[in-house]
């Protein structure tokens, strides 16, 4: 198809935009010395063996624990709500959509504070739970809530794909199932799930990988008391002044992250090697 | 076997749990008080002293100038990357698609400081454009992937079949590829312009001076603190687009009942 | 009519989008400071009294702004780091000597905070604000008064302690405790100072950036490492609050101005800096800030309650052991290191 021709200027986007930044980042990762002057660096995997420490992968683990407790949270929650606004009726449908995004659209250290009020110990949640009776649970300053902004954060990111592939799901199926006399259960969980794994796939995915490499939220909701790796990565740019241990740690994540996709593209048998998208 | 109260109470609470901080915010941007700690009592001084403050328009101003820019910029790219991609076969494919995937497989830092060595290399004057070029980077990728499913639903045989009836590619693409699509050309761009509004890091460290965005100017704050005066804006804001797509959804209503009229 | 809308839409965008970028033959001076750091109608009397105009970015910290100096591809004008950034900047050429004879004020600047370790001629830097570190307490939360940094460590105060989340502060309070220098390149001393700041994390609240100030203010917890400036703010909203400077002697630091390398208009910059050091914009900043300003002549026109403020103007005797941050070069990674040990413990 003709057509084809007109992926190309963004290839040559890509090349000068993604790839070359790539590379560099690469060089760095691969090299030591002065991080602000090109002339002084040498090859050395020194900062992959440095990171080969517990230390080091202890902070991966701990990020990489985290992430996997809340994108289920959000896939627990989120599911459920993307069947909701499925069902109705397209008009509905729309506004509750938007009404999922514009949240996103404020600022998110600021909604991140927001939680801060809320949580503390003279926030309004605090005050409503011991109204009703539960006293004494710090719900602040800790993992606790920290998955509670990591899910705050990513829900909508977990829901949009959910929610497009629901809709797109042929209707004819579901009653086909109904007729032959399955009951509501297994419904859902013959039927409809299955057809939805790619968005479920799609939205792990958007949930997991910015979770692993989150920092302000665990930073402003956890008090700081847990390095994370987005955290260490983070630092190594904006403070120590490291961009080579920075760029090493950025490079074991990423091969990390895409370890973890490619063992989940393996639960989804549509995407036959590559019409990956979104959703 | 799941009752519709239950479904209800269900979604009220999750869009009250969305939006319980955007209440508070508007809350606290009437709190006679600097911090959070208290309620101290009504006021609207931080919408005053938002009015007087020059640079938060100047900042406002480029937030949305770079935040509609590139989301249109990247829409457009990105619908016609997607095209091309979806034509491709094979290892080709699977090399371009994870190339693509790269910035949102990064930590931003690491997208921003590899782009600021670029943009140096190149010899670049950091400013509005190199801010453009960052934000339509890290957008595309989202917009490509919004879009490649829409692509692979759609059946491949209209575009031919368009051809065979005569259409040049360009009409074919025009008037049947595209209408097809358009759900994921349109949630691509949301996407696009959600990313850019809230971007602090690529943003600092791509830009020049005299071009600053909210995010940059909020972040700023971090060591003196957040004046509440942002809390006035985030409330002004918040109303601000609320109203907007209330007035596109009404528009868009009125439009589909005078289609539905005529016929 | 909707593709007419959206070009049009598209032209104006595109113009203003122009428009913005030439500025005109007018003189333009290029301030960067950190957020919420000045007053901003001193920008508009600069502007008005000069005819140059004020192009106004911020930074969030003095690393950030060091990177985006270092890189180039920007010209700032005037930049505001702090005492260390400054001896980094020195050291590697980035900033330009400042004719003080252009300072009219400069001779009238506190002589205690003139020709410090990080600017030993003051050719570089004219000096901003400043302060202290030290211990903000609530005393209706907290039983005695608190007088040293030892006290942070008493199981007494369990889940009442805010530390700050910084790696060089936090590290200096358990130096000073251990009455080791806060500047010290020691790993022996460093690594005794995170085994203090091990053995203290179970009873810490949280390490805490500006947000300490609400959690502070609204009684929260009782105790905290503040920094002067926010304590004044603190103690104004609050009056169970007290601030003291610890007995085995803090931090002292300042913030300045300086005028980078590669400025396209230093004449501007100095212009700009002089104004700054007016004793009337000087006092119009240090009242809107609610930091010290280093200008007796500013300090003079300020509220008579932040004068003799302890907290804001401590006395020479207060200030006796305060140390000023050096650059800490290659040893910032082992900083790095140690805060990570820190902050991985369980």
């Amino acid at each position: 198809m003709k057509l084809n021709r007109i992926g190309y200027p963004y290839l040559v986007w890509l090349g000068m935009f993604i790839l070359i930044p790539l590379l560099l980042v690469m060089y760095f990762a691969f090299t030591t010395g002065d991080s602000q002057n090109f002339s002084t660096f040498t090859f050395s995997i020194e900062n992959f063996e440095k990171f080969m420490s517990p230390l080091y992968l202890g902070v991966l683990y701990r990020s990489v624990k985290l992430a996997f407790v809340s994108t289920l949270i959000c896939l627990a929650l989120g599911y459920p709500i993307a069947l909701i606004i499925s069902k109705e009726k397209p008009k509905i449908r729309n506004v509750m959509v938007l009404m999922l995004v514009i949240p996103m659209w404020m600022n998110f250290l600021l909604r991140t504070y927001a939680w801060l009020t809320l949580l503390g110990k003279n926030g309004i949640l605090t005050k409503v739970l011991s109204s009703i009776g539960i006293e004494g649970i710090s719900l602040l300053y800790n993992d606790t809530a920290v998955l509670l902004g990591m899910v705050y954060n990513f829900l909508p990111f977990m829901v949009l794909p959910i929610f497009s592939v629901l809709t797109k799901m042929d209707k004819n199926l579901v009653e086909a199932a109904e007729d032959l006399g399955a009951n509501k259960a297994e419904v859902f969980w013959k039927v409809i799930f299955p057809l939805s794994l790619p968005g479920v796939i799609t939205g792990i995915t958007m949930v997991f990988i910015p979770a692993v490499s989150t920092f302000v939220i665990s930073g402003l909701l956890g008090g700081n008391k847990s390095t994370l790796i987005g955290n260490l990565i983070e630092q190594q740019f904006r403070y120590t002044g490291d961009w080579h241990f920075g760029s090493t740690m950025s490079i074991i994540l990423m091969v990390f992250i895409l370890a973890s996709m490619a063992v989940t593209s393996k639960f989804d048998k549509e995407k036959e090697g590559g019409g990956g998208g979104l959703w | 076997m799941v009752n519709r109260n239950l479904k209800r109470l269900y979604t009220f609470l999750i869009f009250a749990f969305l939006y319980a901080p955007i209440i508070i915010l508007i809350i606290y941007s009437f709190n006679d008080s600097k911090f959070r700690g208290d309620w101290s009592g009504f006021t609207l001084r931080w919408y005053a002293e938002l009015f007087r403050d020059r640079e938060v328009i100047r900042v406002l101003y480029y937030t949305f100038a770079i935040a509609i820019t590139s989301s249109i910029i990247s829409t457009v790219l990105g619908t016609v990357a997607a095209i091309g991609i979806h034509g491709m076969r094979g290892i080709t494919k699977k090399s371009i698609l994870n190339l693509n995937y790269l910035p949102v497989l990064n930590p931003d830092i690491v997208t921003a400081v590899a782009l600021m060595a670029l943009f140096r290399m190149a010899r670049l004057q950091f400013g509005f454009i190199t801010l453009l070029l960052a934000h339509i980077t890290f957008s595309v990728p989202y917009v490509v992937l919004s879009i490649l499913p829409k692509l692979k639903q759609m059946n491949v045989h209209l575009a031919e079949a368009a051809m065979d009836l005569g259409a040049t590619p360009m009409y074919a693409l025009r008037k049947v590829v595209i209408p097809e699509i358009m759900p994921g050309i349109i949630t691509g761009g949301l996407l696009a312009f959600t990313l850019s509004i809230d971007d602090f890091v690529i943003s600092f460290f791509t830009t020049g001076h005299g071009i600053s965005n909210l995010s940059i100017y909020i972040y700023s704050m971090a060591r003196k603190g957040i004046n509440p005066t942002i809390n006035a804006l985030s409330t002004l804001m918040f109303i601000s687009l609320v109203a907007l797509l209330l007035i596109i959804n009404s528009r868009s209503e009125k439009s589909k009942k005078i289609i539905q009229e005529r016929r | 009519m909707k593709n007419r809308i959206l070009i049009m839409l598209a032209m104006i965008l595109v113009i203003s989008v122009v428009a913005a970028g030439c500025g005109g033959n007018e003189q333009t001076v290029n301030v960067y400071n950190w957020g919420d750091y000045i007053d901003p109608e001193v920008l508009d009397l600069f502007e008005e009294e000069y005819g140059i105009r004020v192009v106004y970015d911020t930074y969030a910290t003095n690393e950030d702004l060091y990177v985006k100096m270092k890189q180039g591809g920007n010209s700032y004008d005037v930049v505001i780091p702090s005492d260390y950034m400054i001896e980094r900047m020195i050291r590697e050429d980035l900033l330009m000597e400042i004719n003080m004879d252009n300072i009219s004020m400069f001779e009238k600047i506190d002589e205690r905070f003139l020709n410090l370790d990080y600017d030993p001629d003051n050719s570089y830097s004219v000096p901003y604000m400043w302060g202290t570190v030290g211990i903000i307490y609530n005393t209706t939360m907290v039983d005695r008064p608190l007088t040293s940094w030892a006290d942070l460590w008493d199981e007494e105060f369990d889940g009442e302690i805010i530390m700050l989340n910084s790696q060089r502060d936090t590290l200096a309070v358990a130096l000073k405790k251990l009455g080791y220098s806060l500047n010290t390149r020691d790993i022996g001393e460093l690594e005794e100072a995170r085994d203090e700041l091990i053995d203290q994390k179970p009873i810490v609240y949280a390490y805490l950036g500006d947000e300490v100030k609400d959690v502070i203010v609204g009684g929260e917890a009782g105790i905290a490492v503040v920094w002067s400036g926010d304590a004044v703010a603190m103690m104004d909203e609050n009056p169970d609050l007290e601030y003291v400077i610890p007995s085995e002697g803090t931090n002292l630091w300042f913030d300045a101005m300086a005028i980078p390398a590669n400025s396209q208009n230093p004449e501007a910059a100095e212009q700009f800096i002089d104004f700054m050091t007016r004793p009337e914009i000087a006092a119009m900043n240090a009242d809107y800030i609610g930091y010290s300003s280093p200008i007796p002549e500013a300090v003079e026109k300020l509220d008579e309650e932040i004068q003799n403020s302890p907290v804001a103007y401590p006395s020479d005797e207060m200030l006796e052991n305060t140390e000023v941050f050096k650059d800490p070069q290659d040893i910032i990674s082992e900083y790095d290191r140690i805060w990570t040990e820190i902050t991985s413990a369980q």
